[in-house]
Order: structure tokens, then C-alpha cells, then sequence
């Protein structure tokens, strides 16, 4: 066991290193002289020309790479062209919220999905059934940042419940926007659920336990759910990169302080070091947690194991 | 089907557009700014005095334009590399499964807005940014086809015939590879018509005054509770499209799909 993680672990080490170079390589094909937008519209050439040494963009591209690398390793990812703050505090400020978010909308969802997947696959056929996949097939259709609008509009503005926007750390305000983000997700799941169980019910083991006289309620949760769940585990891992990546919108639309609003911010303004540095933080989440999917699944799944 | 019949319809007043909308999408009259709907503005009106309607008619034409050629693009694209890479095998195959993985690894709107940075705002940006997260999987779903067909026994007498391998791959094994195609082109559309709305929405995508849906649904956002309607068509427009083109391949799917016959 120990030694398929390791053996995982040193996998990924090229992946790593590859998403870096891409990651780092993709702010230089934005176009924009970095040098020139920090000294500002009205600077001559000898002060550009000045700063671009300083900040070593008139070395080859492949030592600064280096040069960047052997910064990220102490921690230190510059400063933000924008606000002259080291990009490290930035980002650190507002990692958190977005995690929160993520996490509670993934969790959420997960339970929400899973049961009317469960429901969906038992009810087979009856209105139950239908229902529920309706609603997921809606789930999928929605804009997110409509359903995050019509929430607002909703909750917040004519009820009342619910704060509209921002973040000061009250958990009523991680709510509507957890609940917006977890929304794709949780129809996404549903399906996957609905036939992941279909497929478990189809299995020989079943009919055992039916013919051996189980109760029906008894064969549907102990066998049936449980199996299903293994594939199911490993969509909730791939999907919480996809619940990263919607992060941005629902940020936009709740104000919410975290990073995927900060991405958009950099982008407008083409502020590199941070895009940079949000790059390579979104990539290395996203190898990281296909890393941890395979662990789950290893873990649940023991022929993997002993591959 | 109804959702067939729907989609059609949409493509019919999208290309009638200028038949069909009342008013003219960019006509501005500021004493009728922000009226909620009526006999005379069934949607209402934006905050420059716009008919809303006819802007979601004329919506209609970008996002349906976006959401197929993007799709179209990234289809072609990816099923020529398919193709290629299942046939030849190898050294190409593998180069371009691992850099579909990559584009594979990141979710879509991250992968589009990065590409969006790139190259700058505007819808063929876009349609540039949504084409390239698109290809990947079709060029999966091809090379498998690819794959299984290459061996089949009609390929096999067309080569023993002396066939180039350029026709061996597009008047052969092409058609076979169509069904799997078919299918996630639709399921595709939908997805990419949602991800050019968030973009417009972000301010990354149409511009200004362009009527399109998600531009339309940012605008929306100085006003709400104010004048919710503004809020509320947009988002139906693009929820109703979306949901048919889904259903529709949902159907398609169940129809062509021999495993749940």
C-alpha cells in the first residue's frame, strides 16, 4: 500500500514539473511588457530599461524559470504589479474563502446528489425517478451565475434570510454561494449515482442476496448503495476540480474575497506575477487531488493494490 | 423530441432575427429605462431603454453562432488528431493523448479564461478558447473508435486493395467513429454555449452593446431588486437553450447507443 502511494508520488513529480513550465510559460505569451507597465505609461526608456534588469526579465527565459523556481521553493512569488504586496500574502489572504466555499459546496452536493441518484435508482421507473432526473438534468442546464443572481434576488434581497454579499466570516454568508457553486455538481452526481447503481443492481450478487431472502430495504442499502459508492468516490474527486474552476464566477457574483474573483482581477489587469503564481496554485491542486482520487480508490478497490 | 422541435425553432428565430424582434436591440430611449414587462415590452426594458426581448432574440443568433462553431471547431480539430493518433500509433499517439490529458486535467472555464488572457476579449476569442477545451475528449472518443475499427475486417480488405492510408482513415474508418461524434457534439453544445455566457458575464467575452445572454445577465446585476426582470429572461433564454440541446442529446444518445437498447 504504502508503496503504490510512493510509487504515485514520484509520478507526479514530471507532471509537476511540466504544468510549472507551462504555467510559467503561458504569462509570457501574454502580450504587454511587464518591465513597462510597473514603471508606469509616462517612464523613458532607461528606467524600463533599469527595472527589467532588477527584476531579471533581460536574462533568457529558461533561467528565469529557474530563477522563478528556486523563489517558489522559499516562498517567495513576487510582488503584485498592482498593489506592490508580495503575491504570497495576496493569495494567502484569500485562500481560505475559496476553500470554504469548495469544500462546503462539494460536501453538500455530494449528499444531495448521491440521494437523489440513491432514490432515483430505486424508485426505478416511478415518479421519484423522474422527478429527480429532471431536476439534475436542470442542475446541468443552469448558468451558474444566474443561480447564483436568482439566489440572491430570492434569499437575500426579498426575503431577507441571507446576507447578499461578501465575506466577513459569518457562516450565513458561505450559504447562498456554497450552495450556487455545489449546484452542477450535485445534478452531475445524481446522474452518476442513478447509473452507477443501475449497474450495481444488475450484478449477479443481488439476485444472491435476494434468493438467499434478504429484505428488499436491506439488499438496496448494504449491498447495492455501498458498491455503487466506489465509482462514485473517484467522480467526487474529479469534480471538485471542475467546483474549483466554477469558484470564479460564484466569486464574481457574491463579491466573495477569494481567489478565483483575485484571478479575474489579475486578468484584467494583467498583473503576471499573480496569474502566475494563481496558475501553478490551480495546478498543483488539480494534480494533487487526482492523486488523492487514486489513493481513495486504491484504498476502497483492493485489486488496485496489488497491482 | 420535444426538444428537437425547440431547437429548431431557436435556430429559425435566430436567423430571422431581424423578422422577428420588435425593436431594434440597440435603439436606446431612456424614458422607458428599466420598465418591468407589459403588453409593449414583454420582457421589459434595460436600463438604457432597450427592449429586452428583441435582445435576447438577437442573443440568440451570437450564442447559438458561439455554441456551434466552437464546438464545430474543437470536433474537427479533435477528431482529425483522433484519427491520426489511433491509426498511427506510437510516438504520435502518445504525444498527443498526454497533451490532451493536460488540457483534459483543467476544468473548462479555467482552461477558456486563461486562453482568454491570452488573446484578449471578444467573442472569437471565445469561440478560440472553447474550441480548445473541446478538443480533447473528441479526440479521445475518436481514437478509441480508431482503435477497434483499425482491426475490423472491411479495413482490412480495403488495405489488402491497395488503399492509401490518408483514405484508409477519412472515407473508412472516419464514418464509424461518426456515431460517438454525433453524440457528444450536442452534449457539447450546451456546455459551450454556458461557458461563453460566464465569459461575456466576466466581462472577458461579447462587448458592449452586443446583446448577448451573459453580458446581458452582468448588466443585470447593478439592479437587482430593483428591476429583477432584467435578471430573470436573460437567464431563462440561456437555461431553456441549454436544457433542450441536453435533452436532445440525451436522446440521441439513448436512440444511437446500442448498450441500453
Amino acid at each position: 500500500m504504502i508503496k503504490y502511494f510512493l510509487k504515485r508520488l514520484f509520478a507526479i513529480l514530471p507532471v509537476l514539473v511540466v504544468v510549472s513550465i507551462l504555467a510559467f510559460a503561458f504569462v509570457h505569451l501574454l502580450p504587454g511588457d511587464p518591465a513597462r507597465m510597473m514603471a508606469g505609461e509616462d517612464a523613458d526608456e532607461a528606467t524600463i530599461e533599469m527595472l527589467r534588469k532588477e527584476l531579471g526579465m533581460d536574462r533568457p527565459l529558461v533561467v528565469q524559470y529557474f530563477t522563478y523556481m528556486k523563489k517558489l521553493a522559499s516562498g517567495d512569488l513576487g510582488l503584485s504589479l498592482r498593489t506592490k504586496l508580495p503575491v504570497f500574502d495576496e493569495i494567502e489572504l484569500r485562500y481560505w474563502p475559496t476553500m470554504y466555499l469548495a469544500i462546503l459546496g462539494m460536501t453538500w452536493s455530494v449528499i444531495i446528489g448521491v440521494l437523489f441518484g440513491a432514490v432515483a435508482a430505486i424508485y426505478n421507473g416511478k415518479w421519484q425517478d423522474y422527478t429527480a432526473m429532471l431536476v439534475s438534468v436542470s442542475g446541468i442546464s443552469v448558468p451558474q451565475f444566474w443561480l447564483g443572481l436568482l439566489a440572491i434576488q430570492l434569499f437575500s434581497v426579498y426575503l431577507g434570510w441571507l446576507p447578499v454579499a461578501g465575506y466577513t466570516g459569518k457562516f450565513s454568508e458561505l450559504i447562498l454561494p456554497s450552495f450556487t457553486l455545489g449546484a452542477t455538481v450535485a445534478a452531475v452526481m445524481a446522474r452518476f449515482t442513478l447509473s452507477a447503481f443501475l449497474d450495481v443492481l444488475d450484478e449477479e450478487y443481488i439476485s444472491t442476496a435476494r434468493a438467499k431472502g434478504v429484505t428488499e430495504t436491506l439488499v438496496m442499502w448494504k449491498h447495492a448503495f455501498r458498491n455503487a459508492l466506489i465509482p462514485v468516490v473517484t467522480m467526487v474527486g474529479l469534480q471538485f476540480g471542475f467546483l474549483l474552476g466554477g469558484s470564479v464566477v460564484v466569486e464574481t457574483v457574491f463579491a466573495w474575497p477569494g481567489i478565483g474573483r483575485y484571478m479575474i482581477e489579475a486578468v484584467s489587469v494583467r498583473d503576471y506575477p499573480v496569474l502566475q503564481a494563481l496558475l501553478l496554485l490551480y495546478s498543483f491542486h488539480f494534480v494533487f487531488i487526482n492523486l488523492l482520487v487514486d489513493m481513495v480508490y486504491a484504498l476502497i478497490n483492493p485489486e488496485i493494490r496489488y497491482e | 423530441m420535444v426538444a428537437g422541435v425547440f431547437i429548431v425553432a431557436l435556430v429559425l428565430v435566430a436567423i430571422f432575427a431581424p423578422l422577428v424582434a420588435p425593436y431594434d436591440p440597440f435603439e436606446t430611449d431612456y424614458d422607458l429605462s428599466m420598465l418591468p414587462p407589459s403588453l409593449d415590452h414583454p420582457a421589459g426594458t434595460d436600463v438604457y431603454g432597450r427592449d429586452i426581448l428583441s435582445r435576447i432574440i438577437y442573443g440568440s443568433r451570437i450564442s447559438l453562432a458561439v455554441g456551434f462553431t466552437s464546438v464545430f471547431v474543437g470536433a474537427l480539430v479533435g477528431v482529425t488528431l483522433g484519427i491520426i493518433s489511433g491509426f498511427f500509433g506510437g510516438f504520435l499517439d502518445g504525444l498527443i493523448m498526454r497533451t490532451s490529458d493536460v488540457l483534459f486535467a483543467f476544468p473548462g472555464i479555467l482552461l477558456a479564461i486563461a486562453i482568454v488572457a491570452i488573446l484578449g476579449p471578444g467573442l472569437i476569442n471565445v469561440v478560440v478558447a472553447v474550441s480548445v477545451f473541446s478538443m480533447p475528449t473528441f479526440a479521445r472518443i475518436v481514437r478509441g473508435s480508431t482503435l477497434a475499427l483499425k482491426e475490423s475486417l472491411y479495413v482490412r480488405a480495403a488495405t489488402s486493395l491497395g488503399a492509401s492510408k490518408k483514405r484508409l482513415m477519412f472515407v473508412h474508418i472516419l464514418p464509424g467513429t461518426l456515431s460517438g461524434v454525433i453524440i457528444y457534439f450536442t452534449m457539447r453544445i450546451g456546455t459551450s454555449i454556458i461557458t461563453a455566457a460566464s465569459l461575456s458575464f466576466l466581462g472577458l467575452g461579447a462587448q458592449p452593446p452586443t446583446p448577448e445572454w451573459g453580458a446581458m445577465l452582468a448588466e443585470s446585476r447593478d439592479y437587482i431588486g430593483v428591476a429583477d426582470h432584467m435578471t430573470i429572461f436573460p437567464g431563462i433564454a440561456i437555461f431553456l437553450t441549454v436544457l433542450f440541446f441536453n435533452l436532445f442529446g440525451d436522446g440521441l444518445r439513448t436512440a444511437l447507443d446500442p448498450k441500453t437498447k
